[in-house]
């Protein structure tokens, strides 16, 4: 038995099928993964993402304990509620994790990921000595993700009129709080949407309201297909602590000018000796399905292996995140002991429900 | 829940077998195993006329969540195969003893059908594996 959303009986209620995710009972999907991917893509769904762990970062040492934790710069938060995305490195420049962070003032909101919660807690308030801040866990909370073309119209015709002129006040990428409620223009879809933190006293009410309106609910399985047709990596599979942002196609989030920041010699070192590996985009046109760990091959020499890959709804043809040498020629995947032509792009494959990758 | 039609044949790989009036033998998966399987996106099946052994790949399921060979319940030659399955593999998960089927041979030896589970005992093995 692992933990439980305050949403788990809401999605039993549901038909979830129930799977264990990093020690956490969440709902996999409610009948059809595929269903609930084309609802998102082309009106709207909700997910309850209330496993991810919520860190405050509080007091006037925030942003330079920030600074110094994070490999993008959190200086260009300037704009309140404003987020960031970025990765959070060791000394060798390997990945601890991906967040989100959100500034209010002096202090930061950050959402890190669930199967890596004690490691991140850990870090972070060890690197914190001798700040001037406070860093905890926000608990008793949860996170609810409202996604899809008619999300923001669907979400604000359910909230009361305070949220609702929240919502209308922000920007992509930007968040904000009412009274308990924090609410933020971001996702992991690819689409338009909102991610509400809220006490998990009031996730079942809005859960419910959502629900009266015709909201489905998505599990997990089709969040996973969404977020890699948006190109977004999952931390664990696409990288983690023995590789570096330079190749998880993460380099657009690391800012080396500044600030100081731990893993950046490392960083350092890696741009001097030479980028040999990177993150890219695979399309398979073919039948069959691009699945993580399969090998990849140029010109019949091995030069990687998938990192993620999955049947695209939307594109009705399997794509896949890759990580492979630089290297110019035939790429070949080897699926179930037969070679297959891939094409390699640069991702994302989809946006806003429309194809969007390129040939590289 | 899943469907456990007393009519049919079962194999430990979940596979069901159905013997036609005609003496042939209907092959698919059972919806057990497409539960579990989740969104069928492509089945790969056998060629016409090929000569499948009794537990023999017979072909393979690529769903959303696996890939998973499928495996002939019974020895024969394939004279039919389900080509709706090309574009449609979602039937397999809508109505896997029915339209959902996967192919059709003439068995070299229908006595193999006696070794393969009744229903009840295919289901007691499906609540097993769930346990």
């Amino acid at each position: 038995m692992g933990s439980k959303t305050p949403l788990y009986e809401q999605h039993v209620e549901a038909g979830a099928k129930i799977v264990d995710f990093g020690g956490w009972d969440m709902p996999v999907h409610y009948g059809s993964q595929i269903g609930e991917h084309n609802r998102v893509r082309q009106d709207v769904g909700m997910f309850d993402v209330s496993h991810m762990t919520i860190v405050d970062i509080r007091g006037a040492g925030s942003k330079a304990l920030l600074s110094r934790l994070l490999a993008n710069d959190i200086g260009k938060l300037t704009e309140k509620g404003k987020a960031l995305y970025s990765a959070m490195l060791n000394e060798d420049g390997g990945v601890l994790d991906d967040l989100i962070v959100y500034v209010d003032g002096d202090d930061y909101l950050m959402v890190v990921n669930c199967a890596t919660r004690e490691k991140d807690l850990r870090w972070i308030s060890e690197q914190a000595e001798g700040f001037d801040c406070l860093v905890s866990e926000r608990e008793g909370f949860a996170i609810i993700a409202i996604q899809g073309p008619n999300a923001i119209t669907v979400i604000k015709n359910v909230v009361q009129s305070d949220v609702r002129a929240l919502i209308e006040s922000l920007k992509v990428f930007q968040g904000g709080y009412c009274g308990r409620w924090f609410i933020a223009r971001t996702g992991y879809t690819g689409e338009k949407g909102v991610e509400v933190i809220l006490p998990a006293d009031d996730a079942v009410g809005l859960w419910r309201d959502l629900s009266q309106r015709g909201i489905q609910p998505i599990g997990l399985g089709a969040r996973d297909t969404l977020r890699l047709e948006a190109g977004m990596n999952l931390y664990g599979s696409d990288m983690d602590e023995s590789v570096t942002p330079l190749i998880s196609n993460m380099a657009s989030t690391v800012v080396m000018e500044n600030h100081e920041f731990i893993g950046k010699a490392a960083l350092q070192e890696q741009v001097r000796s030479g980028i040999e590996e990177q993150l890219v985009g695979l399309v398979m046109t073919a039948r069959g399905v691009l699945r993580a760990h399969y090998p990849v091959f140029c010109d019949g020499v091995k030069v990687g292996e998938i990192t993620s890959g999955a049947f695209s709804p939307t594109l009705q043809h399997s794509v896949a995140l890759a990580r492979i040498s630089k290297s110019q020629g035939e790429l070949t995947v080897e699926i179930r002991n037969k070679r297959i032509a891939v094409q390699k792009v640069t991702p994302p494959f989809v946006r806003n429900g429309k194809q969007v990758y390129k040939t590289q | 829940m899943a469907e456990f039609p007393a009519d049919l044949k079962f194999a430990k790989t979940h596979e069901w077998a159905r013997l036609e009036d005609d003496g042939t033998v209907t092959v698919g998966i059972s919806d057990y195993a497409q539960e579990a399987l989740g969104d069928v996106v492509f089945v790969e099946l056998p060629d016409v006329d090929a000569a499948l052994n009794a537990q023999g790949e017979a072909g393979v399921v690529e769903s959303v969540k696996a890939a998973s060979d499928i495996y002939s319940p019974v020895s024969g030659i394939v004279i039919e195969i389900n080509t709706e399955l090309e574009d449609k593999p979602e039937i397999v998960n809508e109505a896997p003893y029915a339209d959902g089927w996967f192919f059709r041979l003439t068995p070299s030896d229908s006595d193999e059908l006696n070794s393969l589970l009744g229903s009840t005992d295919y289901q007691r093995l499906c609540e097993e594996e769930t346990h």
